[in-house]
C-alpha cells in the first residue's frame, strides 16, 4: 500500500472519531474538525487516484481495490457537498464510518494491475461509472437521512426520547435533505444509465445484453423512479420513503457486490478480487 | 476592610402573601438607593425585587448598623412592622454573599432552575444603580462577574436547555417535527388558559393564521380577534384539518373531537404533510390512535408533562455542574478582592518599579564599559533614590486612604495604572 493511501485512510479514521465523539458530547468544534479531516482526506485521495489515473493511462477501476476505493472517494466528495449545501450536521456520523469501512476494506484487497486494453480509456466509460458512482454514494446518503428519520420519528411517535431526540434535528430537515439526496442520485443514475447504453453500443454493438448486473441497475432506477413519482404526485413523504431510501440502498448495494461474487456477466471484471 | 454584606427573602423562605408586601417597584427602589445612601455605614448598594425575591446587595463600613438601618428603612417603606419580615430574611457576608449573587443570576436559586428572567433582571438592577451612583468600585467588580459568570453556566451546562413548562414543551416537540414553525397553520379548538399560552408561543414563533373552532360561535370569534385568527364552525373542523399543521385542542367535549377516520381521510389531500396534534383537554379530545398513522404526531397533556419532568430531572444534574462553576468564581473574586489590601499592593509596586529600575540600569552599564566601580555605585545610589521618591507621594497616599472611603477607588486605579494584576 502507498503511503499516500495510507494518509487518506488515517484522515478518514480521524474524521470518524471526531464525528462519533461530536454524537456523544455534542460539542461543534468536534463536527467541525471531523468535516475538516474528512476534507483532508478527500484531497489526498483526489490525488492518490488522479495520480493512478497518470501513471497506468486508464481510469483506475481495475479491480475491487480501485473500484471501493472510487466508492469511497465520490461518497466523500457528495457528502462534502450535501454538508455544505444542507447542514446536516449529523450526517457525518453515518457518512464517515462508511466511506472509512469501505477504504479499509479497499485496502485489504491487493492492487494487481491487470492489462484491460483500451476499455478504461474511452471517456464514455469513464462518465459512465463517475455518474453512477457520484449517484450512487448520494442514494448512500438518502439511505443515512432515512435511518435517521425512522430513529428520529419513533422517538416522537414512542413519547420515550432517548438519546437521539435532541442529537437529530427534525423529522422535516431529515425528510428533505433524503429528498435532495435521491433527485440527486436518480438524476446521476440516470445519466449514468445512459452513458453506459451508448458505451455498450459503440463496443458491442448494442445498448442492452441482460448482463445481470444491467438487470439490477435497471430494478433499482425503477424503484428510485417509482419513489420519486410517489412523491411528486401523492406526498409520499416521511417514513415511506426513508424506507424506501433504505430498500433502494440495499439493492444497490447488492448490484455493485452482490451481483459480481453471485453472478456473472462483463461488469464481473472490475471487482474481480 | 469593608464588607460584601446581603440581605434579602425569597421564595424559600417567605409565603407569597408577604413577598407581595414587601415587593419594591421601580420607584420605590430609586428612593430606597436614595436613602441608602445617605446611611453613613453604607459604601454601595443595589437593590432588585422580583415576584420571587427581594435582596438588597451592599457593601458597608458597619455590618450591623447598616443591616438594621435597611431593615427600618424597608418597614418604613412598606408600613410593616419589622418582625412582621425578620424572619423570612435571611443576611450573607464575604463569599456567601458573593456566591448568592452569582448562584441567584445564574438562575441555581430560582423556583424554576435555570429560567432565564433573573439574569435580566438584576441587569435592570445594576443599570438603576449605576445611573444613581449607588454603586462603585467593589459592587461593579461584582457585577461585572456575576454576569460574566452566569454566562458562562449558561452556555456550558444544560441548565436552561430544554423546557420546562407544557407549552414550550409542544415548541420544541413542534421544532422537532416540522424544523421551524414559521408560517405553519394553527387550529385551536376550544379555549382555555394553556391552550391559548400555547398559541401565543406559536405566534412568537411565527407561526402564520391562526384558525379558532369553538363549539359557541361567538366565542370563537372573540378569541379569533385577539390573535388576528379566522375562526370556523366547529362542524367544519374536518375541512378546517386539511390546510393546517398544528392543531391545540381543548375542549369539554366526553368524545373525540377528531378521529383516526377523520385524519385517514384527508391525509392524502393535504399531500401527506405532517399533523401535529396538542391534546390539552381532559378527557381527550383527539383519539390517540392517530399518533399511529404515518406523518401525523399526538401528543396529550400527561407526554406532555412526561417531557417537563424528564427536563426538570436534567437541569437538577446541570446544576451541580453550575455550583462548580460558581465556586471557582466566588475563588476568583476573593483573590481580586484580597489584593486590594493596601500592602500588599505597595509591595507589588515597589517590586514593580524597582524591576525596572534594575532592568535598564545593566542594560545602561553593560554598554558603558570604562566606568570605575566608584562611579557604577554612585549610579546604583542615584537610581536607588530615584526609585524611593518617585514611589513616595503614591505610597503615602495609598496608607492613608486606609482611613478614607475611597481606599478600593485609588487600590484598584493603583492596580491598574500599573498593571499589577498580571
Amino acid at each position: 500500500m502507498e503511503p499516500i493511501f495510507l494518509v487518506v485512510i488515517i484522515c478518514y479514521m480521524l474524521s470518524t472519531i471526531g464525528y462519533l465523539s461530536y454524537l456523544f458530547l455534542q460539542k461543534d468544534y468536534l463536527q467541525k474538525t471531523g468535516f475538516y479531516l474528512l476534507a483532508a482526506g478527500f484531497l489526498c485521495h483526489t490525488a492518490e487516484i488522479g495520480y493512478q489515473f497518470i501513471q497506468s493511462g486508464h481510469f483506475p477501476v481495475n479491480n475491487l481495490h480501485e473500484t471501493l476505493s472510487l466508492a469511497g472517494w465520490t461518497m466523500a466528495g457528495v457528502f462534502l457537498l450535501f454538508q455544505d449545501r444542507f447542514g446536516l450536521k449529523i450526517l457525518g456520523v453515518y457518512a464517515a464510518p462508511l466511506i472509512t469501512f469501505a477504504m479499509v476494506i479497499a485496502a485489504r484487497l491487493p492492487d494487481v494491475p491487470k492489462e484491460t486494453g483500451n476499455l478504461l480509456k474511452s471517456m464514455w466509460l469513464v462518465t459512465h461509472v463517475v455518474a453512477i458512482f457520484i449517484g450512487e454514494a448520494a442514494l448512500a446518503l438518502a439511505c443515512g437521512a432515512g435511518i435517521m428519520y425512522l430513529i428520529q420519528e419513533h422517538a416522537i411517535k414512542s413519547k420515550h426520547r432517548g438519546f437521539f431526540f435532541r442529537r437529530l434535528p427534525s423529522l422535516e430537515l431529515l425528510d428533505s435533505t433524503g429528498y435532495a439526496c435521491i433527485v440527486t442520485g436518480f438524476t446521476m443514475l440516470t445519466f449514468g444509465l445512459i452513458t453506459g447504453l451508448i458505451y455498450a453500443k459503440s463496443v458491442w454493438g448494442r445498448f442492452w445484453s441482460w448482463d445481470p448486473k444491467e438487470v439490477w441497475s435497471g430494478i433499482t432506477w425503477l424503484l428510485y423512479a417509482a419513489l420519486l413519482h410517489q412523491r411528486l404526485t401523492i406526498g409520499w413523504r416521511g417514513r415511506r420513503a426513508a424506507v424506501m431510501a433504505i430498500i433502494g440502498f440495499a439493492v444497490i448495494l447488492f448490484t455493485f457486490l452482490g451481483v459480481n461474487f453471485f453472478l456473472k456477466g462483463h461488469h464481473g471484471e472490475f471487482t474481480r478480487m | 476592610m469593608l464588607d460584601i454584606v446581603l440581605l434579602g427573602l425569597n421564595h424559600k423562605t417567605a409565603p407569597v402573601e408577604l413577598r407581595e408586601c414587601l415587593a419594591i417597584s421601580k420607584d420605590e427602589t430609586s428612593i430606597a438607593l436614595k436613602a441608602f445612601q445617605e446611611l453613613p455605614s453604607v459604601r454601595e448598594v443595589m437593590l432588585f425585587s422580583t415576584c420571587n425575591r427581594v435582596e438588597v446587595l451592599m457593601v458597608v463600613q458597619d455590618k450591623t448598623k447598616a443591616v438594621d438601618a435597611v431593615k427600618i428603612f424597608l418597614s418604613g417603606l412598606k408600613h410593616l412592622p419589622v418582625s412582621g419580615f425578620e424572619k423570612a430574611l435571611y443576611t450573607h457576608e464575604g463569599d456567601d454573599a458573593v456566591r448568592h449573587v452569582f448562584r441567584v443570576a445564574a438562575s441555581l436559586d430560582s423556583m424554576v432552575l435555570g429560567e432565564p428572567q433573573i439574569l435580566g433582571q438584576i441587569k435592570e438592577a445594576y443599570q438603576m444603580a449605576t445611573t444613581m451612583k449607588t454603586s462603585g468600585v467593589l459592587l461593579n467588580k461584582l457585577l461585572h462577574r456575576t454576569f460574566f459568570t452566569a454566562k458562562r453556566i449558561r452556555t456550558e451546562t444544560g441548565i436552561g436547555d430544554n423546557a420546562v413548562s407544557v407549552s414550550y414543551a409542544a415548541i420544541e416537540l413542534g421544532k422537532k417535527i416540522f424544523g421551524t414553525l414559521e408560517g405553519k397553520k394553527v387550529l385551536l379548538i376550544g379555549a382555555g388558559e394553556m391552550a391559548e399560552l400555547a398559541v401565543e408561543h406559536l405566534i412568537r414563533n411565527r407561526a402564520r393564521s391562526i384558525v379558532v373552532a369553538n363549539r359557541t360561535f361567538e366565542t370563537g370569534v372573540e378569541l379569533a380577534e385577539t390573535f388576528n385568527g379566522q375562526a370556523i364552525r366547529f362542524d367544519e373542523i374536518e375541512n378546517a384539518l386539511q390546510h393546517v399543521d398544528i392543531i391545540i385542542s381543548s375542549t369539554g367535549s366526553p368524545d373525540y373531537v377528531v378521529t383516526r377516520n377523520h385524519v385517514k381521510g384527508i391525509a392524502r389531500r393535504r399531500y401527506n404533510r405532517p399533523l401535529f396534534f396538542i391534546d390539552i383537554a381532559v378527557p381527550r379530545d383527539i383519539d390517540p390512535e392517530i399518533n399511529r398513522l404515518s406523518n401525523s404526531y399526538v401528543y396529550d397533556i400527561d407526554d406532555l408533562q412526561g417531557i417537563v419532568d424528564e427536563n426538570l430531572k436534567d437541569r437538577n444534574n446541570e446544576a451541580i455542574t453550575g455550583e462548580r462553576i460558581v465556586d471557582e468564581a466566588v475563588v476568583s473574586f476573593r483573590n481580586w478582592y484580597e489584593s486590594l489590601e493596601v500592602t500588599p499592593t505597595i509591595v507589588e509596586l515597589r517590586k514593580k518599579v524597582e524591576g525596572i529600575a534594575k532592568g535598564e540600569l545593566e542594560k545602561t552599564l553593560h554598554a558603558i564599559k570604562h566606568l570605575s566601580p566608584d562611579d557604577i555605585e554612585a549610579i546604583n545610589r542615584m537610581t536607588e533614590a530615584m526609585v524611593k521618591k518617585i514611589l513616595h507621594d503614591p505610597t503615602m497616599l495609598l496608607k492613608s486612604s486606609g482611613r478614607h472611603e475611597n481606599k478600593s477607588v485609588y487600590l484598584d486605579v493603583t492596580r491598574k495604572l500599573f498593571k499589577l494584576d498580571e
